[in-house]
């Protein structure tokens, strides 16, 4: 471990001397070959298999793919808040390294890591009405961390929670900040839970589709709200989502998930201009789109995602791809850069199809460098 | 389950003994020749005691032809949900008239309004909870049959299996199942064939997609399309997704606080919205193609501007509580063109252009 010293809060104050993350060279977030699995009474579930990645300050990443993809339990095990051992879990497993700032966090006891969550690493979840605590004021489920992590006092605290409240456009902060979640709608909610997150001025923001469930006018307030946020503070934000809309928009870059991986990941422009994997090019064509006349069929993808507890050998998307060949059923494909940063996963990728060039030989001279 | 499936005990038969088609509702007039099929006046619905009093859907009208998909948009709280139940009877109308066929169904007795509903039936948003867990799939399907005591068990059988194969489930294995142990993509298309069974000639689809995955909607979208191609029902399709609606409707309404705002034909609605509600609505909708023009507000934030100008910059108000909606037009809070007449005076609806509705005292110009 670095710097032992960086992560040692005073006791006085608790307060976090964090190393000047400001001053650190390299990606705000780096993660390498980031596995988490479950092992469940059917077998080993891989939810995250074999992840890397990573974000520069104030950049902008989305993650899309459908339910089970494993983009939420990527998202927690950057932030290393996997569940516990349930009932139907016999045990969760983590390898693979998450840095942030040149830290690994993989190896931090618990108590370290709380005081890195929150004041360096936040997250806004998914759902507002079970994240927020329904019994507790929402002024003080604000000033908690500003307390605990800041070491502020208690009126110091409420001044920088109405501040915070009025930052994310909540009107009349001074009488919200005296009501209970139940009080509030459901992009009020949400507001709440991103002036949490955001209290403590965290580095690297991981938002799990933070509009998934809000009407779309709310939507973009919400998705403008994160983006004027991370203008100001310069911060880097994971942005996890199901709709592609909302990444189209708002993230420079953008990654596929599917089975627990990354199968594609390029600017997000060039993504939805040119998908390589034909995952990501199904996905498009699968959403309907207001652009189209209306009468226009999305084009559904056949079939299901795989089972994760038992995967065939081979692409996991073989089974519903329409250009699977041999090959594809019988290797896994590594994901490989083809230039300027676009990363896929494929054998036979859709715009070199034409040259009818297999992408191994792209693959493996470029992949290994 | 309501609405899908009437409640309590089957009394006659409905039907020719040996079959399966249903006859048309109650008193004694024949679908086909007329062109309306359903008649919506003056719709009024109200919860709760007189103090919190909850306008859910105040004053809506309008008409819909056999053989069209009408697709009814809003945000949460505008009322959309309430009149698809209001329109199947699940949620009974606190004033005003729904003509079915040309028989206003708040006129039956519960006998003749049942008999009625057979023809108008549901399928709801949550797939799972919308069946009944301890049933199996083959018999939630074959349900509607049994209770109308439509022929032989073996019959009811037969004809619950070749719907489940209309739907894309295997009667044999998957038909076994219960419902938890399929997805939610095949519990929506159990859904859909529930609902199918009584051949109704209206379907209120109320959000069917939004709790699926992109690749499963499509497939659910184009299912219910195909379906209505061969069975000919008309269709009123409830989403808060606009591009979903608009991909599977012939017309569009938009709702916001109980009131209907706009009407019209899906891209004309979409192309030249007259309603300030249904451009903000429109321009508020995330595009998945980041090249397209200004109307994301994404496009609108690169220019240095918050929000997409005045129209969606006006949304970032709160929408009122239905319990007190504002006097005169109820968007006027949110408009960003809203004048002294629109506190004063509800904007009737008008038709402005063919087949275009809009109730807005100052309309936008195209």
């Amino acid at each position: 471990m670095r710097s032992r010293a960086g992560w040692t809060s005073s006791r006085t104050t608790r307060h976090l001397i964090f190393p000047p993350v400001d001053q650190a060279l390299g990606p705000m977030l780096e993660v390498d070959g980031l596995r988490t699995s479950f092992r469940t009474p059917r077998g080993v579930v891989r939810a995250v298999d074999g992840v890397s990645l990573g974000l520069d300050r104030g950049r902008t990443l989305g993650i899309v793919g459908e339910t089970g993809s494993g983009k939420t339990m990527l998202a927690r095990s950057i932030m290393g808040l996997l569940p516990a051992g349930g009932r139907d879990r016999l045990g969760v497993e983590r390898s693979g390294t998450v840095r942030f700032a040149g830290h690994d966090l993989t190896g931090l006891p618990p108590a370290q890591l709380r005081q890195v969550w929150g004041t360096q690493i936040a997250m806004v979840f998914q759902d507002p009405m079970t994240a927020l605590n329904p019994v507790v004021r929402v002024g003080r489920q604000i000033t908690e961390s500003l307390r605990l992590r800041m070491g502020m006092g208690r009126s110091d605290a409420k001044e920088t929670a109405l501040a915070l409240l009025s930052s994310v456009g909540i009107a009349d902060p001074g009488r919200h900040l005296r009501s209970y979640p139940h009080e509030l709608s459901g992009g009020m909610r949400q507001r709440v839970m991103i002036a949490i997150a955001i209290a403590c001025g965290p580095r690297l923001l991981l938002a799990d589709e933070p509009t998934t469930g809000l009407d779309v006018t709310i939507q973009a307030q919400i998705l403008d709200l994160l983006a004027d946020l991370q203008r100001e503070r310069s911060m880097a934000m994971v942005l996890v989502t199901h709709d592609l809309g909302v990444v189209a928009g708002r993230a420079d870059e953008t990654a596929v998930m599917y089975a627990g991986r990354i199968v594609e990941q390029a600017a997000t422009a060039e993504l939805f201009a040119h998908p390589l994997m034909p995952y990501s090019q199904a996905l498009l064509a699968a959403i309907p789109r207001l652009a189209d006349a209306a009468g226009t069929r999305p084009k559904p993808i056949p079939g299901r995602p795989p089972d994760l507890a038992s995967l065939a050998p081979g692409c996991r998307f073989a089974p519903r791809c329409p250009y699977a060949r041999e090959r594809c059923r019988e290797a896994d494909p590594p994901l490989v850069e083809a230039g300027s940063g676009h990363r896929f996963a494929c054998w036979y990728p859709l715009s070199l199809e034409d040259a009818d060039t297999p992408a191994s030989d792209l693959g493996d001279s470029q992949g290994e460098a | 389950m309501e609405g899908s499936q009437p409640a309590g005990t089957p009394n006659q038969p409905v039907g020719t003994p040996t079959g399966i088609r249903n006859q048309p509702a109650g008193t004694g007039t024949e679908g086909g020749n007329g062109k309306e099929i359903l008649r919506v006046e003056h719709l009024v619905v109200e919860y709760g005691p007189r103090r919190r009093r909850v306008h859910a859907v105040s004053d809506v009208s309008f008409l819909m032809a056999e053989g069209e998909t009408l697709g009814l948009v809003g945000e949460s709280g505008s009322g959309k949900s309430t009149t698809g139940r209001a329109i199947a009877h699940v949620q009974p109308p606190t004033s005003g008239h729904v003509y079915f066929d040309g028989i206003d169904l708040g006129g039956l007795s519960t006998g003749r309004l049942r008999r009625a509903r057979t023809q108008i039936q549901m399928v709801f948003q949550d797939p799972i909870s919308s069946l009944n867990p301890r049933r199996r799939v083959r018999d939630i399907v074959a349900e509607p049959l049994a209770i109308w005591n439509t022929g032989t068990a073996a019959q009811r059988a037969q004809r619950a299996a070749a719907m489940l194969e209309a739907v894309g489930i295997d009667p044999v294995t998957v038909g076994q199942r219960r419902p938890q142990q399929l997805s939610g993509g095949q519990c929506q298309r159990v859904s859909i064939a529930r609902a199918l069974m009584l051949e109704p000639r209206l379907l209120v689809c109320d959000e069917p997609v939004s709790a699926l995955d992109v690749s499963v909607q499509a497939q659910i979208l184009n299912l219910l399309a195909d379906l209505k191609e061969q069975h000919g029902f008309t269709m009123l399709f409830i989403a808060h997704d606009l591009a979903v609606v608009k991909s599977i409707s012939d017309r569009v309404a938009v709702m916001y606080l109980g009131k209907l705002c706009e009407l019209a034909p899906a891209d004309t609605l979409y192309d030249a919205p007259l309603h300030p509600y249904t451009a903000a609505l429109i321009s508020s909708v995330p595009s998945p193609d980041p090249e397209r023009g200004p109307r994301t507000p994404l496009a609108g934030r690169t220019a240095g501007m918050a929000g997409t100008g005045p129209v969606a910059a006006a949304l970032a108000n709160e929408v009122p509580s239905p319990l007190h909606p504002p006097s005169g037009c109820r968007f006027r809070t949110r408009c960003a063109y809203a004048a002294t007449l629109c506190a004063r005076e509800e904007p009737p609806m008008r038709q402005l252009a063919p087949d275009h509705f809009v109730a807005c005292h100052f309309p936008l110009a195209h």
